[in-house]
């Protein structure tokens, strides 16, 4: 037995090599390595890829060089569990800076068990600037190994090992602590080691995520971030990976060996004071991180509760975000890379858990931020905090995505509510709203594949099909209530009050993830964008300025949740200016080429057509594929109608010209609904038409010859779409 | 009777910008206000005055996600 209590030794006697493939170490130059490492965990290949001219000049890093490596791995009838499909961890030319908050994101790609096209994921932890400095801008895995193997990336001796490793846990929590346990050749060097890895529940479920790890040297534990969706983790089980590990331990300020370094320090030092100065005043992501929008959520009629009926609960104030940071230990150095500042990953120590096979035992948990807060609390009616925080924990180390589980067990429950389900199908689980430890449950029986466990985890579109085919349920109500989009399951905001989010949620490329634009104040409260061609303008510009981040490997929230103290007085506050600036200038200042803000979403919108050509050739992608479940858009159910009447009888009578008095609530719910579905279909066609679509959402040839993406394999995807 | 964000809203003597906030249940931090187009620092929000038949733009920035 180590230190750690582990038997490290006793472990490493089960290994048995696989493969070992040993390269050249190179210094990166102005954020490139200009190389990609290929790994087939099926037949034992390894190799390192040159990136070429063209791959890098279009498809810039990131998720552009994640999304081209894997559209050449697949065609277009790969599913999901076919060895060819990959699991692409890509990083991007900024990433890995310390110099400028947000900077470290990996962007992992694969063709997703529950939409069937690519998801992409954008995590923190230190896997993805490790691998960077190791010596590779991508990690593409490919095959499926027929015993549960690790590979090691030793980034200090230039070393890829595959070998199988029989005797590992599987469940996050402990095999990261494994990974630091077996890697790390002193104390020092545990901060050096980041493990990807899932857990027994992607083994059961098609929701299953994957765990970057993070080593904190404070709290002595090792600590997780989340690609959480659309199922990769349920790809890297499927695949017997137990866990990707890399070993670095050269970092400095000037790893990606910038073009202008001080000039970069310049630029992040700006960030750190704004956010200093001024986080406390603003959003709190210093002390709480984005729970702190629960509360404010709530607020505005935003925060979904019962499977996205409602936007509030007088049961909320339970779940704000003082309760949670009550829980959660301060004055630590919260970042998941280093040098932010915005340090919003926050962490509950000595954490007693309840139920389950870790009961009785005192864990760190990361979290929980603010979907999770929303998805595995008040959209089930659960408002105790503990319960949050345990299934958090849960859903973590058993690999599982809080956002998808908590849709999904939301769904499970309005079904208990209206008869599809009873306690004989549920196995005795009485599924009803804010039952805590029957969500529990429901968990455990997902990690351990029992029963109804590997029903719920099949996630909302499987879970329709199966409710429609063996209980008769009616499958245009499961359709109106089961919130998913493309097969991913939505995240945490009520999106019924504006047009322009539930555009943004399900024209989402991936499926319904806010990621792309979130719109709701500039549309629902601000009442900025009152048009058709205003909406489709923001659901232009916010999905290709959003993308950018991706392609960098950098973090979405130093951009909009600080803001410079005179943003007020610009003239597109909503666009934070200040900040835009600052990320051309970094971009100058790693890569040494010049950025304006055109260039940026030309960079993106290359990547993002590509995407979409992509959705297309895997069978998806078309308009009726970007159609949202009624729930998102509307009152579906008399109740929901009539805890806002007056809203709604409101919008009736300015909106409609129909005058509601007289009308019975069945019959107002149909007409606001006619109504709504006939504005949205409008607003397809102004975002298509924005965006350089044909009418069935299909991108033109002058689109994309205008974007210099127009390869002959992806002109073949869409020219008999356009005659 | 004022306009907030486009529609109307009741206007009573001494009226603040913070009154209006608060009114409207505008808890959310990140906030741009504008009187008839004229920027209202967020440090005045308690002691600026809101006249009567004024345009009121309460533009709430994003955040989160």
């Amino acid at each position: 037995m180590t230190e750690s209590g582990f038997d490290i030794a006793g472990l490493e006697a089960g290994h048995r090599p696989v493969s070992e493939f040993r390269y050249e170490k190179r210094p990166v130059v102005r954020g490139y390595n200009d190389r990609t490492l290929y790994v087939n965990v099926g037949d034992g290949r390894i190799a390192e890829k040159p990136v070429s001219a063209d791959m890098r000049a279009k498809f810039t890093g990131g998720k552009g060089y994640g999304l081209r490596l894997l559209w050449d791995a697949v065609n277009p009838s790969t599913k999901w569990d076919d060895p060819e499909n990959e699991i692409n961890i890509a990083m991007g030319p900024v990433c890995g800076n310390t110099n400028y908050p947000g900077s470290g994101k990996s962007l992992v790609v694969s063709i997703s068990p529950t939409t069937g096209i690519p998801i992409d994921c954008n995590v923190g932890g230190y896997f993805g600037p490790f691998l960077k400095f190791a010596g590779f801008d991508a990690l593409e895995v490919q095959g499926k190994a027929d015993r549960d193997v690790i590979v090691f990336i030793d980034g200090d001796d230039g070393v890829v090992s595959i070998f199988e490793a029989p005797g590992e846990a599987v469940d996050s929590h402990v095999l990261a602590e494994q990974m630091v346990a077996m890697f790390a050749r002193d104390e020092k060097d545990r901060q050096h080691i980041s493990s990807v890895s899932a857990g027994t529940g992607a083994e059961h479920a098609l929701i299953g995520c994957l765990n970057f790890s993070f080593y904190d040297k404070r709290r002595k534990v090792a600590r997780l971030k989340q690609a959480g969706r659309g199922g990769i983790g349920t790809v890297f089980r499927d695949k017997k990976i137990k866990a990707l590990v890399v070993r670095y331990s050269g970092l400095d300020v000037s790893s990606n060996n910038p073009a202008d370094l001080a000039g970069l320090q310049e630029t992040g030092l700006k960030l750190h004071r704004e956010i200093v100065t001024l986080d406390d005043q603003q959003c709190r992501m210093r002390e709480i991180g984005t729970a702190h929008l629960t509360e404010i959520m709530d607020e505005y009629d935003l925060l979904p509760t019962r499977n996205y009926k409602f936007g509030s609960s007088p049961d909320s104030p339970g779940l704000n975000s003082h309760a949670f940071s009550a829980m959660v230990t301060h004055g630590l150095p919260d970042g998941c890379w280093y040098g932010c500042t915005m340090a919003c990953a926050k962490a509950a120590d000595g954490f007693e858990l309840a139920t389950g096979p870790y009961r009785g035992h005192k864990v760190t948990v990361d979290g929980p931020e603010y979907e999770t807060v929303a998805g595995c609390g008040s959209n089930i009616g659960v408002y105790d905090p503990r319960v949050v925080m345990e299934l958090n924990f849960y859903c973590d180390t058993y690999g599982l995505d809080t956002i998808s589980f908590g849709t999904s067990t939301a769904f499970v429950m309005e079904c208990w509510e209206k008869g599809v389900l009873d306690s004989t199908r549920t196995g005795g689980l009485e599924m009803t709203w804010g039952n805590g430890p029957a969500a529990l449950e429901l968990l455990h029986r997902i990690g351990r594949g029992e029963g109804f466990g590997l029903v719920a985890g099949l996630g909302v579109r499987g879970m329709k099909k199966y409710f429609a085919e063996h209980y008769g349920a009616d499958p245009k109500l499961l359709q109106d209530i089961g919130c998913e989009c493309k097969g991913l399951e939505y995240s945490q905001y009520v999106s019924k009050e504006s047009l322009a989010q539930q555009g943004g949620y399900s024209m989402a490329l991936k499926g319904p993830q806010h990621d792309e634009a979130w719109l709701i104040f500039m549309d629902m409260v601000n009442n900025r964008i009152p048009t058709f061609e205003d909406k489709a303008e923001a659901l232009y510009y916010f999905p290709m300025f959003r993308t950018w981040f991706g392609l960098q490997g950098l973090c979405k929230l130093p951009w909009n949740d600080i803001e410079p103290a005179d943003n007020s007085s610009t003239d597109e506050p909503a666009k934070v200016p200040e900040h835009v600036e600052n990320y051309l200038a970094i971009y100058k200042a790693v890569t040494g080429n010049d950025l304006d803000r055109d260039g940026l979403i030309r960079q993106s919108a290359r990547v993002y057509n590509f995407q979409k050509v992509f959705c297309i050739r895997m069978g998806k992608g078309r308009r009726i594929d970007d159609w949202p479940p009624y729930r998102m858009m509307g009152p579906v159910t008399v109740e929901e109608y009539e805890s806002r009447a007056d809203r709604y009888d409101k919008q009736l009578k300015e909106q409609v010209g129909i005058d509601p008095s007289g009308m019975g609530t069945p019959e107002k719910v149909a007409a606001l609904r006619a109504y709504r579905e006939d504005r949205y279909e409008k607003l397809l066609d102004a975002v298509y038409k924005r965006k350089g679509w044909n009418r069935e959402g299909v991108p033109t040839v002058e689109t994309l010859h205008d974007l210099g993406i127009d390869y002959p394999e992806v002109l073949e995807v869409v020219k008999p779409l356009l005659v | 009777m004022i306009t907030v964000n486009g529609s109307p809203h009741p206007w009573r003597e001494g009226m603040t910008v913070r009154d209006v906030l608060e009114e409207r249940r505008f808890t959310f931090p990140l906030l741009v206000v504008r009187i008839d187009g004229r920027l209202v620092p967020r440090g005045d929000y308690a002691e600026a005055q809101v006249p009567d038949g004024s345009d009121v733009d309460v533009m709430h920035l994003m955040s989160g996600g």
